[in-house]
């Protein structure tokens, strides 16, 4: 039962292929593997600190303002995700910019805080926000990787094809995001038509 | 860009950077509400609302109360608020004023809130050093910019309805190639400004 918990975000209820949740650090941050890896376990970071804190206050918050509530939470631990990357790991800081302060209004934290965290007892929120997390994280890297290997012929920064390889630069700049998440999410929607039928 | 006119904030805030194409700002909304154009410039209208409040609210925030106190670490969960509450604000004046396009914003509206676009302005307004006026410019254009890619992309997804899209590409995915083709048209206007 748990362990349902757990797995679920990662393909069943992943929150970028199926529940189509944070897509603009999604498409943003993923020109290369690295990057999509650090937005996915700065993410998963906040979104388990936070659904943990939210199910710990759920019987303190009024519901009526939980909102509020849920994001001074995220927002709190957002602010110290940022200092922590700025302070060890500054190349990550630098490449994902913006985005990082941008992780408070990623609609997964609000979304999973909200369906989840604000009904269920501790451990199964560390649970759903450590699986969601991972969820994310995969479909990050994933698509970073895809976009790199296309876009610079490199996976991790490591090259792959040699100097004859001529890459097409369109998958890393802001076209190669829409097409690559379209192609990805066509596939997607192949593969679970094969599997019911 | 601290001493940028205010013609080239406005330009490179439309085009050149355009936040939904090329910044990634506020796809949520441009994917969600943009499957007619009415809807769309609803939604377009209600973000340009609270953009340009929220611009101007926060510069004032930022160089009265944050950086006088040296609070400028908690710019994140003092701006998030102030965009909570001014979504709540517009939601109430849109309800009592227009109930038709209140129903078609539907649960879009208090996602406004966490619309990257909003809080990404106003970081980005502070990143820039803006001044006021700047910061009136970037916020007004900006949010004209994500209104332009919001109806246009509309218009194109009405189209799409009665295409013959092929089966798994139906919905999202041809949807976001779509968004791919407009934002090659907007890489177009790179190195204008």
């Amino acid at each position: 039962m748990d362990i349902k918990k757990l797995t679920n975000g990662l393909i069943k209820e992943n929150p970028i292929f199926v529940q189509l949740l944070g897509m603009c650090p999604t498409l943003a941050v993923t020109t290369s593997a690295i990057n999509g890896l650090g937005m996915g376990l700065a993410t998963t970071a906040v979104l388990a600190a936070s659904n943990v804190v939210i199910s710990m206050l759920r019987k303190v918050i009024p519901s009526k303002i939980r909102i509020p509530a849920f994001i001074v939470v995220i927002a709190s631990f957002v602010t110290i995700i940022e200092m922590v990357l700025e302070g060890y790991f500054v190349d990550l800081y630098n490449a994902l910019g913006l985005f990082i302060p941008l992780i408070v209004v990623n609609c997964i934290i609000l979304a999973r805080a909200e369906a989840f965290a604000f009904k269920n007892n501790v451990f199964s929120s560390l649970l759903d926000g450590i699986g969601m997390g991972v969820g994310f994280t995969l479909a990050l890297t994933l698509l970073g990787s895809i976009r790199e290997i296309i876009g610079a012929g490199s996976i991790f920064g490591i090259t792959l094809f040699g100097a004859a390889y001529k890459p097409a630069l369109i998958m890393i700049l802001p076209p190669g995001a829409f097409l690559a998440l379209g192609i990805l999410l066509a596939i997607k929607n192949i593969m679970s038509e094969r599997k019911t039928v | 860009m601290e001493n940028a006119s205010i013609f080239v904030i406005v330009i490179s805030a439309i085009f050149v950077n355009n936040f939904v194409l090329s910044r990634f700002l506020g796809i949520c909304p441009f994917l969600g509400v943009s499957k007619q154009v009415e809807t769309a410039f609803g939604m377009g209208m209600a973000v340009t609302f609270v953009m340009t409040l929220a611009g101007i609210l926060t510069y004032f925030i930022h160089s009265f109360i944050l950086v006088p106190l040296s609070l400028e670490y908690l710019k994140i969960v003092a701006f998030i608020l102030v965009i909570a509450s001014l979504v709540q604000f517009v939601e109430i004046v849109l309800q009592k004023t227009s109930p038709t396009l209140y129903q078609a914003l539907g649960v879009f509206l208090p996602l406004i809130t966490t619309n990257c676009a909003v809080l990404g302005l106003a970081l980005l307004n502070i990143q820039y050093e803006f001044n006021l006026l700047q910061t009136i410019a970037h916020s007004v254009a900006a949010a004209v910019g994500f209104s332009l890619a919001i109806v246009l992309f509309a218009g194109i997804r009405e189209k799409l309805e009665i295409a013959d899209v092929p089966g798994p590409f139906k919905g999202f995915p041809i949807a976001l190639i779509t968004a791919s083709l407009m934002s090659i048209a907007f890489l177009g206007f790179t190195g204008l400004v």
